[in-house]
């Protein structure tokens, strides 16, 4: 990744790392610590997403089941069989990706939306198992007491330690991504969103590239819900329904999906106004996310990133790959 | 200029039928192409010069009859095993990635040639760094040796369309073809451009690689040539040196008109697809 990149992360960093002490100023915000925890937690999910959907060009609407297969890995495999909660994580990760990789070699081989259809199909089954499987799942009202998380002899304690905790995982991930965009690997990424039929006959096998992304969004998706299962304790079956994968998508979406940043920007601004601002419209939740969706799509179809004057959250301008020089 | 003693055929076509629905593109199209010439494929709009490119690289799949390249059967194969085999091709209408530089279209064309994966990338491990320098330094000299090297910083939708057409090239041979396809590459360039066009054609046979040329410019084609096909309704009208195309009465009367060499008004380049 370019300075420019490493800068905005220093800025990012610095931010998150004073955030908690900010908002311990003032009572009334004072929980806000534990809205960037999830905050936090969500980013995961949509830097995948924005992956899959800034430069596959596609949709996935199966985010919510990918992130609840982590969740329900994570607290089966750690209440169940006492497993450790790393191994669990992992565990949850390498079956959501196998999945993902089911789903998607079929659908992302034929040209068009067919990923949108196919994981919203599949969105739904999980629902379902998660629902119906009483006996390893809970049923309808879930599972509880999963156990904190472990590293050894450590354990993530208490709201600041998770908090802590969950933005260097995210600040890791988005340096993964930005490695990924600004290499080979990333290059064809760019190339199919750009010129497809270029792009193969350059020697880019297309749909093999839009399979692992989409298996990549659906391993950092399981990551999100077994920290996620760890930090709730308990977990149930309507945090992972179709609902929330609109959510994720939404979050991308208003953030800006050619930009990695416009991601978390996007899901920290929308758990916010889920979590805390929008509360007073309760059951018209919905029309509110689909006002947004309207206006984000018909006035701003470049996220809030967009709005950034020059082009310090564009993607690399193409000017500085010499200056950068090898590697980087 | 006289054709290289006939060798091996790197690209054998044979008895190939395209049909796109009711339209038959492409018939009864038996052809082989020696290894080291310059090939040029000439005929009206619409005769199926494009058709026939798409077929080679794996844009399309041909309705019937084989494609093989160095003795591999190659038709119906996806454009990317292609490309690994060692084809590559230009587009007749430009097709870079706009939005990236000049030197990264070039360095997407190491693409078959190297192999971080998406693990490799992101830890950046396993001589990733390394590879990436290498693709970097390859890229500049194909730049180099078409001429665009001070170009290299430059966002690629930015270039007049003649260096468009010349980057395509260098972004084709930095796959490292062994056939390299170029389709009417002298659209849009002017005279002079058209002149150097020619010879960075023959500098890159001069590597080796032997190229198949579709254009409309036939003061070009007549110059650098080794071999002519000339398609027309999409079967094959005739083929042979520039010389004995010249003196062919079929071509003549179908295709070269009364002018001697010049270009019939009606083969301005149409639309293509
Ligand atoms: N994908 C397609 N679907 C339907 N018809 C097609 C397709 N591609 C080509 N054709 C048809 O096949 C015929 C040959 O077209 P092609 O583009 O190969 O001609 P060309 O010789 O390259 O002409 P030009 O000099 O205009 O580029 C035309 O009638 C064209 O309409
Ligand atoms: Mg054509």
């Amino acid at each position: 990744m370019g300075r420019k990149n490493w800068l905005i992360l220093l800025g990012a960093a610095i931010f998150i790392a004073a955030f908690p002490w900010l908002v311990a100023q003032f009572k009334a915000i004072s929980h806000y610590v534990d809205v960037m925890v999830f905050a936090g937690i969500f980013s995961l999910v949509c830097l995948g997403l924005s992956l899959l959907m800034g430069y596959a060009g596609q949709i996935s609407l199966a985010q919510a089941a990918f992130f609840g297969i982590g969740a329900y890995a994570s607290g089966i495999l750690t209440t169940k069989f006492g497993f450790n909660s790393l191994v669990a994580m992992a565990a949850g990760m390498t079956i959501s990706g196998a999945i993902a990789w089911l789903v998607g070699v079929p659908s992302l081989r034929l040209k068009g939306h067919y990923l949108a259809m196919a994981t919203m199909g599949f969105g739904v089954i999980v629902n379902i198992v998660l629902a119906e499987e009483v006996n390893w799942t809970g049923g309808p009202s879930g599972m509880a007491d999963i156990p904190p998380f472990r590293i050894g002899t450590f354990t993530i304690d208490g709201e600041i330690a998770w908090y802590y905790a969950v933005w260097a995982v995210v600040f890791c991930a988005l340096i993964f991504c930005f490695h990924i965009l600004h290499s080979r690997v990333g290059r064809a990424l760019r190339a199919i969103h750009e010129e497809e039929r270029a792009a193969e006959s350059m020697g880019v096998p297309t749909a093999r590239y839009k399979v692992r992304i989409f298996v990549l969004s659906a391993v950092f998706a399981a990551l999100a819900g077994s920290l996620y299962a760890h930090y709730v304790a308990c977990v149930n079956p309507s945090s992972f329904n179709l609902m929330w994968s609109i959510r994720f998508m939404l979050m991308v979406m208003v953030g800006g999906m050619h930009s990695l940043w416009g991601a978390i920007v996007g899901t920290v601004l929308m758990t916010f106004v889920g979590n805390e601002w929008l509360q007073v419209f309760a059951e018209l939740e919905i029309l509110v996310y689909g006002a947004i969706l309207l206006i984000v799509a018909l006035f701003l179809p470049g996220g809030i990133v967009s709005l950034v004057p020059g082009r310090i959250f564009r993607r690399k301008a193409p000017e500085a790959t010499l200056a950068e020089g090898a590697g980087s | 200029m006289t054709g290289p003693a006939a060798t091996a055929p790197i690209l054998d076509i044979r008895d190939v039928l395209m049909r796109f629905g009711g339209v038959t593109a492409l018939q009864e199209i038996d052809y082989a192409v020696p290894g080291g010439v310059i090939q040029a494929i000439i005929g009206p709009n619409g005769a199926g010069k494009t058709t026939l490119f798409n077929c080679i690289s794996g844009r399309t799949a041909p309705t019937s009859g084989t494609i093989s390249f160095e003795g591999l059967e190659i038709q119906g194969l996806a454009p990317h095993r292609i490309a690994e085999l060692g084809i590559s091709r230009t587009f007749q209408h430009v097709a870079l990635f706009k939005r990236m530089s000049v030197l990264e279209n070039v360095m997407l064309g190491r693409h078959p040639r190297t192999r971080c994966g998406f693990l490799a990338a992101g830890f950046r491990v396993g001589g990733m760094r390394a590879e990436e320098r290498r693709i970097r330094e390859k890229a500049l000299d194909y730049l180099d040796f078409v001429g665009l090297a001070e170009t290299a910083g430059r966002e690629s939708g930015t270039l007049p369309v003649g260096k468009q057409k010349i980057l395509e090239i260098a972004r084709a041979l930095a796959t490292e073809p062994r056939l390299l396809l170029l389709d009417e590459p002298a659209g849009g360039l002017n005279m002079r451009e058209t002149e150097e066009l020619g010879e960075l054609v023959q500098e890159i046979r001069k590597l080796g690689i032997t190229v198949m040329l579709v254009e409309h410019d036939m003061n070009l084609i007549m110059d650098i040539s080794d071999r002519i096909l000339v398609l027309h309704y999409g079967k094959v009208l005739a083929s042979g040196t520039p010389a004995e195309i010249k003196e062919n009465s079929a071509v003549i009367e179908a295709y070269l008109g009364m002018d001697d060499g010049e270009r019939p008004a009606a083969q301005k380049p149409g639309p293509g697809y």
